[in-house]
Protein backbone atom coordinates (compact mmCIF):
# COMPACT_ATOMS: atom_id res chain seq x y z
CA UNK A 1 0.00 0.00 0.00
CA UNK A 2 1.24 3.49 -0.84
CA UNK A 3 2.54 4.94 2.40
CA UNK A 4 1.58 8.43 1.26
CA UNK A 5 -2.09 7.54 1.38
CA UNK A 6 -3.44 7.91 4.86
CA UNK A 7 -5.35 4.86 6.03
CA UNK A 8 -7.43 4.13 9.04
CA UNK A 9 -7.37 0.71 10.70
CA UNK A 10 -10.51 0.11 12.74
CA UNK A 11 -12.19 -2.82 14.41
CA UNK A 12 -15.92 -2.57 13.82
CA UNK A 13 -18.20 -5.13 15.47
CA UNK A 14 -15.24 -7.40 16.02
CA UNK A 15 -14.03 -7.29 12.41
CA UNK A 16 -10.85 -5.48 11.39
CA UNK A 17 -11.14 -3.12 8.47
CA UNK A 18 -9.02 -0.55 6.69
CA UNK A 19 -10.63 2.63 5.52
CA UNK A 20 -8.87 4.80 2.97
CA UNK A 21 -9.44 8.20 4.51
CA UNK A 22 -9.88 10.15 7.68
CA UNK A 23 -13.34 9.59 9.03
CA UNK A 24 -15.71 10.84 11.64
CA UNK A 25 -18.26 8.49 13.22
CA UNK A 26 -20.86 9.96 10.88
CA UNK A 27 -18.56 9.29 7.93
CA UNK A 28 -18.02 5.68 9.00
CA UNK A 29 -21.76 5.07 9.34
CA UNK A 30 -22.25 6.49 5.84
CA UNK A 31 -19.37 4.40 4.47
CA UNK A 32 -20.98 1.29 5.95
CA UNK A 33 -24.31 2.28 4.34
CA UNK A 34 -26.12 2.24 7.70
CA UNK A 35 -29.11 4.38 8.62
CA UNK A 36 -27.76 6.84 11.15
CA UNK A 37 -31.17 7.14 12.84
CA UNK A 38 -31.35 3.44 13.68
CA UNK A 39 -27.99 2.68 15.23
CA UNK A 40 -26.03 3.45 18.35
CA UNK A 41 -22.25 3.59 18.54
CA UNK A 42 -19.71 2.73 21.19
CA UNK A 43 -16.12 3.90 20.57
CA UNK A 44 -13.45 2.20 22.68
CA UNK A 45 -16.20 1.17 25.13
CA UNK A 46 -17.56 4.70 25.50
CA UNK A 47 -20.95 5.76 24.13
CA UNK A 48 -20.79 8.29 21.32
CA UNK A 49 -23.78 10.63 21.62
CA UNK A 50 -25.63 10.80 18.33
CA UNK A 51 -25.41 14.59 18.32
CA UNK A 52 -21.62 14.35 18.13
CA UNK A 53 -21.23 11.82 15.28
CA UNK A 54 -20.12 14.50 12.84
CA UNK A 55 -17.50 15.86 15.22
CA UNK A 56 -15.91 12.70 16.61
CA UNK A 57 -12.88 11.73 14.51
CA UNK A 58 -11.65 8.17 14.38
CA UNK A 59 -8.05 7.10 14.82
CA UNK A 60 -6.23 3.96 13.75
CA UNK A 61 -6.60 1.28 16.38
CA UNK A 62 -10.07 2.40 17.44
CA UNK A 63 -12.58 -0.29 18.29
CA UNK A 64 -16.25 0.37 17.60
CA UNK A 65 -19.50 -1.38 18.32
CA UNK A 66 -22.44 -0.39 16.14
CA UNK A 67 -25.75 -1.83 17.32
CA UNK A 68 -29.46 -1.66 16.59
CA UNK A 69 -32.67 -3.08 17.97
CA UNK A 70 -33.74 -6.57 16.93
CA UNK A 71 -36.49 -8.89 18.05
CA UNK A 72 -36.11 -10.11 21.61
CA UNK A 73 -38.07 -11.27 24.59
CA UNK B 1 -66.57 -3.25 26.57
CA UNK B 2 -68.62 -0.62 28.26
CA UNK B 3 -67.36 2.24 30.37
CA UNK B 4 -68.12 0.47 33.65
CA UNK B 5 -65.81 -2.38 32.77
CA UNK B 6 -62.93 -0.34 31.41
CA UNK B 7 -63.10 2.58 33.83
CA UNK B 8 -59.78 3.44 35.42
CA UNK B 9 -58.21 0.09 34.68
CA UNK B 10 -54.90 1.27 33.34
CA UNK B 11 -51.63 0.74 35.14
CA UNK B 12 -48.55 2.83 35.73
CA UNK B 13 -44.88 1.93 35.66
CA UNK B 14 -42.17 4.51 36.32
CA UNK B 15 -44.73 7.28 35.93
CA UNK B 16 -45.85 6.10 32.50
CA UNK B 17 -49.51 5.12 32.07
CA UNK B 18 -50.64 2.19 29.96
CA UNK B 19 -54.03 0.70 29.14
CA UNK B 20 -52.86 -2.71 27.95
CA UNK B 21 -51.66 -5.11 30.62
CA UNK B 22 -49.99 -7.33 28.05
CA UNK B 23 -46.34 -6.72 27.19
CA UNK B 24 -45.09 -8.73 24.24
CA UNK B 25 -41.65 -9.77 23.13
CA UNK B 26 -40.52 -9.37 19.54
CA UNK B 27 -38.20 -12.39 19.37
CA UNK B 28 -38.53 -15.79 17.68
CA UNK B 29 -40.98 -14.71 14.96
CA UNK B 30 -40.51 -16.21 11.51
CA UNK B 31 -40.35 -12.77 9.93
CA UNK B 32 -40.89 -9.09 10.61
CA UNK B 33 -44.34 -8.78 8.96
CA UNK B 34 -45.66 -11.53 11.25
CA UNK B 35 -44.06 -9.78 14.22
CA UNK B 36 -45.86 -6.57 13.33
CA UNK B 37 -49.23 -8.28 12.75
CA UNK B 38 -49.09 -10.22 16.01
CA UNK B 39 -48.13 -7.19 18.07
CA UNK B 40 -50.99 -5.27 16.51
CA UNK B 41 -53.40 -8.09 17.40
CA UNK B 42 -52.09 -8.27 20.97
CA UNK B 43 -53.04 -4.70 21.70
CA UNK B 44 -49.74 -4.32 23.57
CA UNK B 45 -48.31 -0.86 24.08
CA UNK B 46 -44.90 -2.02 25.34
CA UNK B 47 -42.66 -4.39 23.38
CA UNK B 48 -39.39 -5.89 24.50
CA UNK B 49 -36.45 -5.66 22.12
CA UNK B 50 -32.85 -6.84 22.11
CA UNK B 51 -29.72 -4.88 21.26
CA UNK B 52 -27.29 -6.50 18.84
CA UNK B 53 -24.50 -5.64 16.45
CA UNK B 54 -25.71 -4.53 13.04
CA UNK B 55 -24.90 -6.95 10.24
CA UNK B 56 -22.23 -5.06 8.34
CA UNK B 57 -22.38 -7.48 5.41
CA UNK B 58 -26.07 -6.69 4.80
CA UNK B 59 -26.58 -3.07 5.89
CA UNK B 60 -29.82 -2.67 3.95
CA UNK B 61 -31.58 -5.64 5.59
CA UNK B 62 -34.97 -4.63 7.01
CA UNK B 63 -34.86 -3.59 10.62
CA UNK B 64 -37.34 -4.15 13.43
CA UNK B 65 -38.03 -0.42 13.61
CA UNK B 66 -39.28 -0.50 10.01
CA UNK B 67 -42.10 -2.83 11.10
CA UNK B 68 -42.66 -2.04 14.78
CA UNK B 69 -42.61 1.71 15.12
CA UNK B 70 -40.77 3.00 18.19
CA UNK B 71 -43.01 6.05 18.10
CA UNK B 72 -46.15 3.91 18.34
CA UNK B 73 -44.87 1.33 20.83
CA UNK B 74 -42.76 1.83 23.92
CA UNK B 75 -39.59 -0.12 23.28
CA UNK B 76 -38.36 -1.94 26.36
CA UNK B 77 -34.74 -2.87 25.60
CA UNK B 78 -33.52 -6.00 27.35
CA UNK B 79 -30.16 -7.32 28.43
CA UNK B 80 -30.59 -10.78 26.95
CA UNK B 81 -27.22 -12.41 26.47
CA UNK B 82 -25.54 -10.34 29.17
CA UNK B 83 -23.95 -12.36 31.94
CA UNK B 84 -22.29 -9.58 33.94
CA UNK B 85 -23.32 -6.19 35.32
CA UNK B 86 -20.76 -4.55 33.04
CA UNK B 87 -22.27 -6.16 29.92
CA UNK B 88 -25.77 -5.13 30.99
CA UNK B 89 -24.79 -1.52 31.59
CA UNK B 90 -22.92 -1.27 28.28
CA UNK B 91 -25.83 -2.81 26.37
CA UNK B 92 -28.48 -0.57 27.87
CA UNK B 93 -26.36 2.57 27.49
CA UNK B 94 -26.27 1.75 23.79
CA UNK B 95 -30.02 1.15 23.82
CA UNK B 96 -30.58 4.49 25.48
CA UNK B 97 -28.52 6.19 22.80
CA UNK B 98 -30.33 4.30 20.04
CA UNK B 99 -33.76 5.16 21.32
CA UNK B 100 -33.49 7.59 24.15
CA UNK B 101 -35.32 5.40 26.66
CA UNK B 102 -34.50 5.02 30.32
CA UNK B 103 -37.08 2.30 30.88
CA UNK B 104 -35.35 -1.05 30.46
CA UNK B 105 -35.74 -4.74 31.17
CA UNK B 106 -32.87 -6.25 33.12
CA UNK B 107 -32.34 -9.97 32.78
CA UNK B 108 -29.18 -11.78 33.77
CA UNK B 109 -29.59 -15.48 33.17
CA UNK B 110 -27.77 -18.57 34.24
CA UNK B 111 -26.74 -21.21 31.70
CA UNK B 112 -29.03 -23.72 29.95
CA UNK B 113 -30.99 -25.83 30.59
CA UNK B 114 -32.61 -23.66 33.27
CA UNK B 115 -31.81 -20.13 32.05
CA UNK B 116 -32.91 -19.32 35.58
CA UNK B 117 -32.33 -15.73 36.75
CA UNK B 118 -28.84 -15.35 38.21
CA UNK B 119 -29.90 -13.33 41.22
CA UNK B 120 -26.49 -12.25 42.58
CA UNK B 121 -25.57 -10.94 39.12
CA UNK B 122 -29.06 -9.45 38.69
CA UNK B 123 -28.79 -7.52 41.97
CA UNK B 124 -25.35 -6.23 41.03
CA UNK B 125 -26.50 -5.16 37.56
CA UNK B 126 -29.65 -3.53 38.95
CA UNK B 127 -27.54 -1.41 41.29
CA UNK B 128 -25.27 -0.36 38.44
CA UNK B 129 -28.15 0.51 36.12
CA UNK B 130 -30.11 2.44 38.73
CA UNK B 131 -26.91 4.34 39.54
CA UNK B 132 -26.64 5.19 35.86
CA UNK B 133 -30.14 6.67 35.74
CA UNK B 134 -32.08 3.77 34.29
CA UNK B 135 -35.60 2.79 35.31
CA UNK B 136 -35.28 -0.93 35.71
CA UNK B 137 -38.00 -3.52 35.22
CA UNK B 138 -36.28 -6.63 36.48
CA UNK B 139 -36.70 -10.27 35.53
CA UNK B 140 -36.12 -12.29 38.66
CA UNK B 141 -36.62 -15.54 40.46
CA UNK B 142 -39.84 -16.17 42.38
CA UNK B 143 -38.06 -15.30 45.61
CA UNK B 144 -40.04 -12.83 47.76
CA UNK B 145 -36.93 -11.72 49.63
CA UNK B 146 -34.93 -11.02 46.49
CA UNK B 147 -37.96 -9.33 44.92
CA UNK B 148 -38.32 -7.02 47.89
CA UNK B 149 -34.62 -6.21 47.83
CA UNK B 150 -34.85 -5.29 44.14
CA UNK B 151 -37.82 -3.03 44.89
CA UNK B 152 -35.99 -1.36 47.78
CA UNK B 153 -33.01 -0.74 45.51
CA UNK B 154 -35.29 1.24 43.23
CA UNK B 155 -36.43 -1.18 40.53
CA UNK B 156 -39.66 0.11 38.99
CA UNK B 157 -41.24 -3.29 38.32
CA UNK B 158 -40.63 -6.81 39.60
CA UNK B 159 -40.97 -9.56 36.98
CA UNK B 160 -40.68 -13.06 38.43
CA UNK B 161 -40.81 -16.07 36.17
CA UNK B 162 -43.90 -18.29 36.17
CA UNK B 163 -41.89 -21.15 34.64
CA UNK B 164 -38.60 -21.40 32.72
CA UNK B 165 -38.25 -19.15 29.68
CA UNK B 166 -39.92 -20.61 26.62
CA UNK B 167 -41.18 -23.67 28.53
CA UNK B 168 -44.86 -22.84 28.10
CA UNK B 169 -45.62 -24.58 31.38
CA UNK B 170 -47.78 -21.81 32.81
CA UNK B 171 -47.55 -20.38 36.30
CA UNK B 172 -45.91 -23.16 38.34
CA UNK B 173 -45.53 -21.09 41.49
CA UNK B 174 -48.78 -19.27 42.24
CA UNK B 175 -48.13 -19.09 45.97
CA UNK B 176 -44.76 -17.42 45.51
CA UNK B 177 -46.16 -15.03 42.89
CA UNK B 178 -48.95 -14.07 45.30
CA UNK B 179 -46.45 -13.51 48.12
CA UNK B 180 -44.39 -11.23 45.89
CA UNK B 181 -47.52 -9.30 44.87
CA UNK B 182 -48.65 -8.95 48.47
CA UNK B 183 -45.27 -7.50 49.49
CA UNK B 184 -44.74 -5.17 46.51
CA UNK B 185 -45.53 -1.51 46.12
CA UNK B 186 -44.36 -1.49 42.50
CA UNK B 187 -45.98 -3.39 39.62
CA UNK B 188 -45.46 -7.15 39.54
CA UNK B 189 -45.51 -8.94 36.18
CA UNK B 190 -45.21 -12.60 35.37
CA UNK B 191 -42.43 -12.76 32.80
CA UNK B 192 -41.67 -16.14 31.26
CA UNK B 193 -43.54 -19.41 31.32
CA UNK B 194 -46.88 -18.49 29.76
CA UNK B 195 -47.86 -21.19 27.27
CA UNK B 196 -51.38 -20.32 26.25
CA UNK B 197 -54.13 -17.82 26.96
CA UNK B 198 -55.38 -19.31 30.21
CA UNK B 199 -51.90 -19.10 31.71
CA UNK B 200 -52.04 -15.34 31.18
CA UNK B 201 -55.55 -15.29 32.64
CA UNK B 202 -54.34 -17.22 35.67
CA UNK B 203 -51.43 -14.84 36.25
CA UNK B 204 -53.77 -11.87 36.10
CA UNK B 205 -56.27 -13.55 38.44
CA UNK B 206 -53.44 -13.87 40.97
CA UNK B 207 -53.25 -10.09 40.95
CA UNK B 208 -50.35 -9.39 38.61
CA UNK B 209 -50.31 -5.89 37.17
CA UNK B 210 -49.40 -7.21 33.74
CA UNK B 211 -47.99 -10.22 31.92
CA UNK B 212 -45.05 -10.46 29.53
CA UNK B 213 -45.38 -12.99 26.71
CA UNK B 214 -43.09 -13.80 23.83
CA UNK B 215 -42.62 -17.47 22.90
CA UNK B 216 -46.25 -18.47 23.42
CA UNK B 217 -47.29 -16.02 20.72
CA UNK B 218 -44.29 -16.12 18.41
CA UNK B 219 -44.06 -19.92 18.29
CA UNK B 220 -47.80 -20.62 18.03
CA UNK B 221 -49.01 -22.11 14.76
CA UNK B 222 -50.84 -18.83 14.12
CA UNK B 223 -49.09 -16.06 16.06
CA UNK B 224 -51.68 -13.43 15.16
CA UNK B 225 -54.57 -15.51 16.53
CA UNK B 226 -52.60 -16.39 19.65
CA UNK B 227 -51.76 -12.73 20.18
CA UNK B 228 -55.45 -11.92 20.10
CA UNK B 229 -56.13 -14.82 22.48
CA UNK B 230 -53.53 -13.48 24.91
CA UNK B 231 -55.15 -10.05 24.79
CA UNK B 232 -58.49 -11.62 25.69
CA UNK B 233 -56.89 -13.84 28.32
CA UNK B 234 -55.17 -10.95 30.07
CA UNK B 235 -58.37 -8.90 30.02
CA UNK B 236 -60.41 -11.82 31.35
CA UNK B 237 -57.97 -12.43 34.17
CA UNK B 238 -57.82 -8.79 35.12
CA UNK B 239 -61.62 -8.47 35.17
CA UNK B 240 -61.97 -11.64 37.22
CA UNK B 241 -59.38 -10.35 39.69
CA UNK B 242 -61.25 -7.06 40.02
CA UNK B 243 -64.59 -8.84 40.29
CA UNK B 244 -63.40 -11.06 43.14
CA UNK B 245 -63.74 -14.79 42.73
CA UNK B 246 -66.01 -16.95 44.88
CA UNK B 247 -64.44 -18.98 47.68
CA UNK B 248 -63.40 -22.53 46.95
CA UNK B 249 -65.69 -24.97 48.80
CA UNK B 250 -65.15 -28.58 49.64
CA UNK B 251 -68.76 -29.44 48.84
CA UNK B 252 -71.50 -28.61 46.35
CA UNK B 253 -73.68 -25.56 46.81
CA UNK B 254 -76.80 -25.51 44.63
CA UNK B 255 -77.30 -22.70 42.15
CA UNK B 256 -81.11 -22.84 42.28
CA UNK B 257 -83.27 -22.13 45.35
CA UNK B 258 -83.99 -25.18 47.45
CA UNK B 259 -87.32 -23.74 48.62
CA UNK B 260 -90.64 -23.25 46.81
CA UNK B 261 -90.49 -26.60 45.10
CA UNK B 262 -93.77 -28.08 43.84
CA UNK B 263 -95.13 -30.97 45.83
Amino acid sequence: MDASIETLDLTVNGEPGTFPMRLTVAGLIAALQLDIRKVAVELNREIVPRSTYAQVSLNSGDTLEIVHFIGGG
Amino acid sequence: MDAYVTAEDGWTVAGRNFDSRLIVGTGKYKDLPTTAAAIEASGAEIVTVAVRRVNLSDPKAPMLQDYVSPTRYTYLPNTAGCFTADDAVRTLRLAREAGGWNLVKLEVLGPPPTLYPDMPATLEAAAALIGDGFEVMVYCSDDPIAAKRLEEMGCVAIMPLGAPIGSGLGVQNPLMIQMIIANAKVPVLVDAGVGTAYDATFAMELGCDAVLVNSAIAMADDPVLMARAMKAGVEAGRLAFRAGRIPRLGAANPSSPTTGLIR
